[in-house]
């Protein structure tokens, strides 16, 4: 603690010691009052951002603050003029650069004291050694496809034999005057994946509408980019980041509004649209940061209960909020279903295996289609598939999946999907 | 750092490791081995191993489009079923719902999707578009037009279409059913 002591003044943190210095009557049992969990929060505890935006800027300086002094933050992003509004931990002379970097250098000047360690990249860079190193992650993103996949890999990391492998994650998210921050415990609570359906989803215009009877400048800029140009370019990809892409799109779109008599089409129009640019308010982001860092704090010391599990704020209709438990669902794919650890002789073969899935009391599965996450095992159907992996059920399971692997089975009969372990009797 | 493991009621859930087969692909790999294909539809896949790519032929038993085989591509991403499959025609044909680029007009295809349907709930529904074309919704305007003004020469137009060839500037693929 002394090399972090060394580097705080009298009194800096008097207001938060006041909540760490002695339990309350509501306080976790665990929580081990003075400098136990002060030196925990402040030497020991490494927290993972993801995202440097507008929610990302905010939950950030919250951290630092609070106390959190081992930050890391990675956002795939450079700085765009339109983020300077509200993403203040960037200035003009930024605009270009990774937001990542700017942010956590930002953060080291202004708090002295607290560590934030940058990457530019995608969280699909890193692998699970790289996130089983924090105790706590906390998202800010705007994209499902990234939240489904931390969430699938901090589920995933999960392992019975080892406490330390189940990382809280904390999500927040905002659209508008509408924002949501949850925590979720791994394996414990409802993960992102068993909400899925609950999410809203982007307006998306029927193609016929966009083909003949644009109303609306979306309209237009949806017929470029869905029906022009893959017209005009082939396979070439749209990259939504390339100015001269964005380019075409906005001449083509105003073209075509002019054709209909349709007003509005403008070049930030078109790269909102595009890029499913949700409109963004500072102070909703800076509601739902603060929600999530308050939550990162008491998870980080036992100081209090954390939300159980999801909090929602309306405030388009005056404020309203709502907290509530989002239930686990069985069927949900990441972490619902069933795990079974199945140990067979090196000799069974595939089709054995599924003699025995059928056959077993406490399965009972019919028909069921096997693969591993290389490859397809067996598949039921269709009957080019089928043919296909039939070869492999003369096969040793063995030569297929190593000891300890994973095999998936899904099955009309069960309500998703089930995971079997397999190991070998030697 | 709060102590989750102690609040585990039913320590055998938490023995639950799970797969890396990602959520998108056990989900694919349960739609395409539980599709219940009438005979008129049939699936191919070029690479059996990539089952995010493959495509779907349709052979209509009844209405205009008999006797002709039209070919679909799908191509599923990794955010599947939060986002639909994209699907294409690979030939050029006449019909209101499909436009010469082979993009098709289905709602479940883009404004009405859901994680809840599934990919034999899409093909069903491009099998109905051969059955009931719709030109309320056209995205081949001409086609669309001529079925709702002269609905015989319409009929025609598909037959000669399908055969392959011209009509009114455009070149038709022969889609007919070997």
């Amino acid at each position: 603690m002394a090399a972090a002591a060394s580097q705080d003044w009298p009194a800096r943190y008097f207001h938060i010691d006041q909540i760490l210095d002695k339990p309350g009557p509501r306080t976790d049992p665990a929580f081990a009052a003075g400098d136990g969990v002060k030196d925990f929060l402040r030497t020991k505890a490494k927290i993972l951002v993801i995202g440097a935006g507008g929610l990302g800027c905010e939950i950030l300086a919250n951290l630092a603050l609070t106390g959190f002094k081992d930050i890391h933050v990675i956002d795939m992003d450079t700085i765009d003029i339109s983020n300077l509004n509200r993403q203040f931990l960037f200035r003009q002379k930024d605009v270009g650069k990774p937001k990542a970097t700017v942010a956590a250098e930002f953060i080291m000047k202004r708090v002295p004291g607290v560590v934030v360690t940058p990457y530019f990249g995608k969280i699909q860079d890193k692998d699970e050694d790289y996130y089983m190193q924090f105790n706590l992650v906390i998202c800010g993103l705007d994209s499902v496809e990234a939240r489904r996949w931390i969430n699938a890999t901090l589920v995933n990391m999960v392992d019975p034999e080892n406490p330390e492998s189940l990382k809280p994650l904390i999500d927040g998210g905002t659209e508008g005057f509408r924002g949501q921050a949850r925590v979720i415990l791994p394996t414990f609570t409802s993960c992102y994946e068993c909400s899925l359906d609950m999410l809203n989803k982007q307006t998306q215009f029927p193609i016929c509408t966009i083909a003949n009877t644009p109303r609306l400048p979306e309209h237009c800029i949806e017929w470029a980019s869905v029906l022009e140009w893959p017209r005009v370019f082939g396979d070439k990809k749209l990259d939504n980041d390339d100015p001269n892409d964005i380019d075409w799109l906005y001449k083509t779109a105003l073209k075509r509004a002019r054709e209909f008599r349709i007003e509005g089409v403008t070049w930030s129009l078109t790269q909102g649209v595009v890029k499913n640019i949700i409109p963004a308010i500072a102070s909703t982001n800076a509601i739902i940061a603060a929600a999530c860092c308050n939550e990162a704090f008491k998870i980080a010391t036992s100081s209090a209960a954390f939300l159980n599990n999801y909090f929602m704020l309306i405030g388009t209709d005056g404020v309203y909020s709502y907290t509530f438990e989002h239930e686990k669902r069985q069927e949900c794919p990441v972490c619902g279903g069933e795990a079974l650890d199945l140990t067979i002789s090196p000799d069974t073969t595939l089709e054995q295996l599924i003699e025995t899935l059928t056959e077993r009391q406490d399965i009972q599965i019919k028909k069921p289609s096997l693969s591993t996450p290389i490859q397809q095992l067996y598949l039921q159907a269709p009957p080019q598939l089928e043919a296909a992996t039939r070869a492999n059920l003369e096969k040793k399971v063995s030569e297929l999946v190593s000891a300890g692997g994973e095999v998936t089975v899904t099955a009309t009969t069960l309500p998703f999907s089930l995971s079997l372990r397999i190991s070998y009797t030697t | 750092m709060i102590k989750i493991w102690s609040m585990k009621k039913n320590e055998d859930a938490a023995a639950k490791k799970k797969p890396k087969t990602s959520a998108a692909q056990i989900r694919v790999q349960k739609d395409l081995t539980e599709l219940d294909l009438p005979s008129t539809m049939r699936t191919h896949f070029p690479d059996p191993a990539d089952l995010l790519n493959f495509t779907l032929t349709i052979t209509p038993d009844e209405g205009m489009y008999k006797g002709g085989a039209f070919l679909f591509s799908f191509a599923i991403n990794t955010n599947y079923p939060h986002d639909p499959p994209k699907v294409k025609c690979t030939q050029t044909i006449y019909h209101p719902n499909v436009d010469l680029e082979g993009n098709v007009c289905l709602n479940i295809l883009r404004e009405d999707w859901k994680p809840v349907l599934n990919l034999n709930s899409v093909m069903v529904g491009l099998q109905y578009l051969f059955l009931e074309p719709n030109p309320d919704d056209p995205l081949n305007k001409e086609a669309a037009l001529e079925m709702t003004k002269n609905r015989d020469q319409f009929i025609a137009n598909v037959k000669q279409t399908m055969k392959g060839g011209y009509l009114k500037g455009t070149t038709y693929d022969n889609v007919i059913s070997r």
